[in-house]
């Protein structure tokens, strides 16, 4: 079979010290910005609309409109947020992105500032990943001294700074409205939208929040073209994507192919599962998607496959699990997770969350009755769209999806405890 | 103006501004920014809530009151939370009452906020009146699915000396946080930790320390946040609720008291959205236990001849030996009568009436602090009639597009007048400048501007406004406008003939907002030397005949000259000139010069005091006369906006009299007769009075020029704080363990000029004493010295005898 991987994102991954300034530029970097600066903004967000590009941080929300949200000329300062606060489980693609080819994350942030007339841009950087943020601070270091950010950059008159913020290592400021009061040296919970953050985001001023692959895409399209673009992937969700595998495969990894590919293409790519045990579920795009089983190996991973096939394509991290792997033992883990993660604002999912673990580690531990199963599920119901942001929602995908899946696996966990009344089969 | 449905109208008319939609099958007209939980609610639906409160900010944390919304015809996926909701047209809303999914949504959130909270409603001092138990039992389940394990906290934590917070019992709705931020200004409690172990927290060292604390007690919706004063001591439900009004400072803010068995449990703000919508300060709140204190004087005393001591006495002896020792004053050099500023109207007409009638004298002044010709000539020519309609109001201050507040600390003198300051300046609405000596908390809180001077040069940094900040001068010439001016203005010559010329050149309203709340009442009754009731002048012979006619006096009988102001009186029997004094309610440390005052008491033949508990007063009267603490008796405050805050007898029965009746019995004895046996009858006496006509003012009293204080010397900065050693905070120690550090503040310059160390001490003196206290540096002017009049151990009346503007020595001072 034809190799489907089309790597642009990870094309320079594999060149040596691939990071540094002198290898993006060696290998074309720093080309898209010239054509930009000369471009009028306005033409910029539309070709990124002609493009298609749709947000790589899991919402799949279009970005061209995204950035055609930003009111120009209102006389308050724009910002561009980079959402680099990568904590999902399974979720593993910005890191390695930043890690290897920071400057083009970098092209593509002065790009978008450009087009959204922004002078300042923020790097939101997960906490713990200090490695990588150390890369970040050095390229943008470098790309300062090489007159890429700054004053006029490049004699267009243009100016932007971008600073590169660390997070404190909470997974809700992963969620755009948290991230902005994180980044204002608040609390990082969410907001109330509206106002949304297109009119009102950091420092109550226009903003637009994108995640790393998305905005490392800009300055392939840009050279590229929106036709270029177009030509891969499907028709509603255009363009390369990074799948992260990671589990039980032989060879996990980041595997850069059009959108819409398939496990079952992916798996190929990757050497199969891991020692030949079979497949037995696995996350389209890290522990906030619904699960998929080994009926799912052909359902096109791009933002409608996912859906249609009742789950969400995520950040396509693609955990997989074999069949030596206890589903309820997984949903366990994960939603220790998600009790430990909750910021706490809202009800559901602060109380929500406490209690699902308890009946999980019970169950697990061979505690558990059938009628925890109904339990689960029902608070489960009340959590899904109770919460204030979607992190309850994501908190239940593992558990809904696992039950509806894997029913037999709970109900197991419960047989000894099935109560019988003595005497009741004499 | 909002519609309600009409029934029998096919068609309902949507005026400008406001849109239709449906609720739960109703048509209903809602002004447009609406919340869809407020609409809801007056259409009778009441949709349970947690973190919605109508006067903070919507957060939708809590995610109780989800409702299921359809816009355009569709339908939204997810329920909404109906307090960050606002009406559209065209939308059709479910709420619990109609949808399945609203109440299985609420049932949810309810069970989720239940688990972890604790079974201990039984000794919760919110069992009761607990907004989670209601709505349990109207929106929850019967019984619980939890059988794991509830979160616990070590309970309870100290959050300030008077506030603990039961963690546990917390449903993190962020009421008080949002309170503390939106409303005082004093974040002093915010989130701590996330998720499930998320809870309320101050920081190290740094405890909740906010005048307006207790509010956040009365608005959780749960158990968490009690009171030192009220935790463990009543339940709701064995609780009389009295609707009454505050008798601390002159907001005279509504409020509930509770009480039970014949003594106060707490006070509750009540709800006034014209006066204090539903806050109160602290002291409000918690200092009513004066009543209750131990040395509360039950019983008349007479001074015992042979002993020289007070003794107990019947009534009968007491009115008899203080009627005839008050005939005998007046009939020798006259009787001088010192109301002070806590009286009710009816109470402080009842002195008005009995220095006319029965002493025949015009020598009564309510002001019990510093004073002078020009703030009388002020309040008498304007303040006394201004009224709600008007003058300056609450609501007024909150549409103001300018307030300029003169010698006027509003945190620290009228709470409640400082959350409106900091509402409108906050909503961007008012422009707030502060002419003081150093931005207070209250500067910064209000977002306001420091117009700072030298004590004492107000009225010329007034003057001079037009030439150096014209920008404000500009501003208050907008309409609306007001300038509000506090009772240190007495301390400043110049000050009103400043206040008044600014006014006229700028058509701002003037507000006059004395300290206490009896102050203003006292003057519209003619509690003052120069004023009969109704701000009749006492030297207009048709005024004086109209109150003659009126009282059924023989014409002519009335005092004529207008009488001596307090330190005149005080001059007078000090030195002979005043036979006697009948005194209410004064601690003479308030007044300009204490030493004057004791004096006073001791030289003057035959004095009278009215009074709660044992005091300087007391310590030289002849006859004690046992009266009656607010809760005790009914009446009315006049609050400074001029407007009649009456209220009824909260405790009844407890023998106590008013000091209208003590007083209308003592004239009897005199062969007078005041009319005032009940406070009903005299205000009905004083309602027959009706108000005089303005007999205008003749302000002038030039601004004096700075001389500059000499070497050693600084000039005195001082006001009163909220909390400190006011006569009705005794008794409530956690109250006290609230008010902010004692502390002397000076620029730095000046702290180098004296050699003052920083984190050092300074001591402040004159020729009467001196006060050594710690030292801070602040943006005052150089050469000034600020100190609290009388916090803790800093008494500047009682030991320095100085006053703000005063000249003091300043020295580096070991403790």
């Amino acid at each position: 079979m034809v190799n489907p991987l089309t790597p642009v994102l990870t094309k320079r991954w594999t060149e040596p010290r691939s990071w540094t300034i002198e290898t993006y530029e060696r290998t074309g970097g720093y080309t898209a910005l010239p054509k930009a600066l000369k471009a009028h903004p306005d033409q910029l967000i539309q070709q990124c609309k002609d493009s298609g590009l749709r947000g790589r941080g899991g919402a799949g929300f279009p970005t061209g409109m995204k950035w055609g949200f930003i009111p120009q000329g209102d006389g308050k300062p724009h910002y561009l947020v980079i959402n680099a606060d990568e904590g999902e489980p399974g979720t593993c693609k910005d890191i390695p992105l930043m890690m290897a080819d920071p400057h083009s994350l970098i092209e593509g942030v002065i790009i978008t500032s450009y087009a959204i007339r922004a002078n300042f841009a923020a790097i939101y950087v997960r906490g713990e990943v200090l490695h990588c943020i150390r890369r970040l601070n050095a390229a943008v270091k470098d790309a300062y001294a090489k007159g890429y950010l700054g004053k006029d950059i490049l004699g267009s008159g243009f100016d932007l700074d971008v600073v590169i913020h660390a997070g404190a290592g909470a997974y809700i400021c992963g969620e755009e409205t948290a991230l902005l009061d994180s980044l204002e040296g608040r609390r990082g919970q969410p907001r109330l939208k509206p106002p949304f953050p297109a009119t009102s985001g950091l420092y109550a001023s226009p903003t637009v929040v994108n995640n790393v692959e998305t905005i490392a895409s800009v300055p392939f399209i840009v050279n590229g073209g929106a036709d270029w673009f177009r030509e891969m992937g499907r028709d509603r969700s255009p363009g390369p994507k990074i799948y992260s595998l990671s589990g039980h495969v032989t060879n996990p990894g980041q595997y850069e192919a059009p959108m819409g590919t398939t496990l079952r293409q992916l798996l190929d790519m990757a050497g199969g599962m891991k020692d030949g045990i079979p497949l037995k579920f696995w996350t389209p795009g890290g522990s906030s998607t619904p699960l998929f089983t080994a009926e799912h190996l052909d359902v096109p991973l791009d933002f409608e496959g996912a859906a249609e096939a009742g789950s969400m394509l995520g950040t396509t991290a693609l955990q997989i699990f074999n069949e030596t792997v206890s589903v309820p033992w997984a949903v366990m883990k994960w939603t220790e997770f998600y009790k430990h993660e909750s910021c706490g604002k809202c009800t559901p999912c602060r109380e929500g969350t406490y209690w699902l673990v308890q009946i999980l580690q019970r169950m697990v531990a061979g505690n558990g009755t059938a009628s925890d199963i109904d339990t689960l599920l029902d608070v489960c119901d009340n959590i899904l769209g109770r919460s204030f942001c979607a992190l309850g929602d994501g908190a239940v995908s593992p558990i809904t999806s696992g039950i509806k899946y894997f029913k037999d696996e709970f109900l197991a966990l419960c047989d000894q405890n099935s109560k019988v009344l003595a005497g009741a089969n004499a | 103006m909002t519609i309600a449905p009409d029934k029998n109208s096919t068609e309902l008319v949507v005026p400008e501004g406001h849109v239709k939609l449906v609720i739960d099958g109703v048509e209903v007209v809602a002004p447009k920014g609406e919340l869809l939980i407020r609409t809801a609610e007056r259409l009778g639906t009441v949709i349970p809530r947690f973190c919605d409160h109508p006067l903070l900010e919507p957060a939708g944390a809590c995610r109780q009151c989800l409702v299921e919304v359809e816009m355009g015809g569709r339908p939204m996926p997810k329920p909404q939370a109906s307090c960050t909701m606002t009406v559209a047209d065209g939308m059709v809303v479910k709420t619990q009452l109609t949808s399945p999914v609203a109440d299985k949504a609420q049932q949810g959130v309810m069970e989720l906020l239940l688990i972890n909270h604790p079974l201990d409603c039984p000794i919760c001092d919110k069992g009761g009146e607990c907004p989670l138990q209601n709505q349990a039992i109207a929106h929850g389940r019967s019984d619980s699915r939890f059988h794991e394990h509830k979160r616990t906290f070590p309970k309870p934590i100290n959050i300030s000396t008077q506030v603990l917070l039961d963690r546990e019992r917390c449903v993190l709705c962020q009421r008080c946080t949002r309170f503390s931020a939106q409303i005082a200004g004093d974040p002093f409690i915010e989130l701590l930790e996330r998720g499930a172990q998320q809870q309320i927290g101050v920081a190290k060292e740094k405890p909740f320390q906010s005048y307006f604390s207790g509010n956040t007690i009365q608005i959780c919706p749960v158990g968490a946040l009690t009171s030192a004063a009220y935790r463990f001591r009543a339940r709701p439900f064995d609780l009389v609720s009295t609707p009454s009004v505050c008798e601390h400072c002159s907001s005279g803010c509504a409020e509930r008291t509770d009480w039970r068995r014949g003594k106060v449990q707490r006070k509750l703000a009540g709800d006034d959205p014209q006066v204090n919508e539903e806050w109160i300060c602290d002291k409000g709140r918690f200092a009513f236990r004066y009543a209750t204190a131990d040395d509360r004087i039950t019983r008349p005393m007479v001074r015992d001849a042979e002993t020289g001591e007070l003794r107990e006495s019947s009534w009968t002896e007491a009115l008899q030996v203080a009627a005839a020792g008050l005939l005998a004053a007046r009939d020798a050099n006259g009787v001088g009568v010192l109301t002070g500023g806590r009286l009710t109207v009816e109470d402080a007409y009842a002195y008005s009436k009995f220095a006319r009638i029965a002493l025949h004298t015009n020598d009564i002044d309510f002001r019990a602090r510093p004073h002078s010709a020009e703030e009388l000539e002020f309040l008498s020519g304007t303040t006394v009639f201004t009224n709600p309609d008007n003058g300056v109001t609450f609501q007024g201050i909150e549409s103001a597009p300018a307030a300029l507040l003169v010698a006027f600390e509003p945190e620290e003198e009228a709470p409640i007048v400082f959350l409106r300051l900091r509402k409108s300046a906050r909503k961007g609405t008012t422009k707030v400048f502060h002419l003081g000596q150093f931005t207070t908390p209250a500067v910064e809180k209000t977002f306001g501007t420091l117009l700072a001077c030298v004590p004492g040069a107000e009225a010329n940094a007034l003057n001079a406004l037009p030439d150096h900040a014209s920008d404000v001068v500009e501003l208050l010439g907008k309409p609306g406008a007001v300038i509000l001016v506090g009772e240190r203005a007495a301390e400043i010559p110049g000050a009103f003939t400043a206040v008044a010329r600014l006014a006229e050149r700028t058509g701002a309203k003037v507000a006059w907002i004395p300290r206490r709340a009896g102050e203003r009442g006292a003057l519209a009754v003619g509690a003052t030397p120069n004023l009969l009731p109704g701000g009749r002048h006492v030297a207009n012979t048709a005024a004086r005949t109209e109150v003659e006619r009126t009282w059924g006096v023989e014409e002519g009988s009335l005092p004529a000259n207008p009488g001596r102001d307090t330190t005149g009186i005080l001059e007078a029997a000090a030195n002979g000139q005043l036979s006697g004094l009948v005194v209410g309610g004064v601690d003479p440390f308030d007044l300009p010069d204490p030493a004057l005052a004791e004096k006073a008491l001791a030289q003057a033949g035959f004095v009278v005091s009215l009074e709660l508990r044992p005091s300087a007063v007391t310590a030289h009267a002849d006859v004690v006369l046992p009266i009656a603490p607010a809760v005790e008796k009914s009446g009315s405050y006049l609050n400074w906006e001029g407007r009649r805050r009456e209220f009824g007898t909260t405790l009844e029965g407890t023998g106590a009299l008013p000091d209208c009746r003590v007083l209308d019995t003592l004239a009897v004895e005199m062969d007078a007769d005041l009319f005032t046996q009940t406070p009903a009858a005299a205000a009905a006496d004083l309602a027959r009075l009706g108000e005089g006509a303005p007999s205008g003012s003749s302000l002038n009293v030039a601004a004096p020029l700075q001389s500059p204080a000499g070497a050693g010397k600084a000039v005195l900065a001082t006001w009163h704080r909220l909390i400190g050693n006011g006569s009705l905070q005794v008794d409530e120690p956690h109250l006290a363990g609230t008010a902010r550090p004692v502390v002397a503040k000076v620029a730095e310059a000046t702290a180098q000029q004296f050699g003052l160390e920083t984190g050092g001490y300074v001591t402040v003196s004159t020729e009467r004493g001196a006060i050594t206290l710690p030292v801070e540096t602040d943006d005052l002017p150089e050469g000034v010295i600020w100190l609290p009049t009388n916090s803790g151990d800093v008494t500047v009346r009682a030991t320095l005898g100085a006053g703000h503007g005063s000249i003091v020595s300043v020295s580096g001072g070991k403790s």
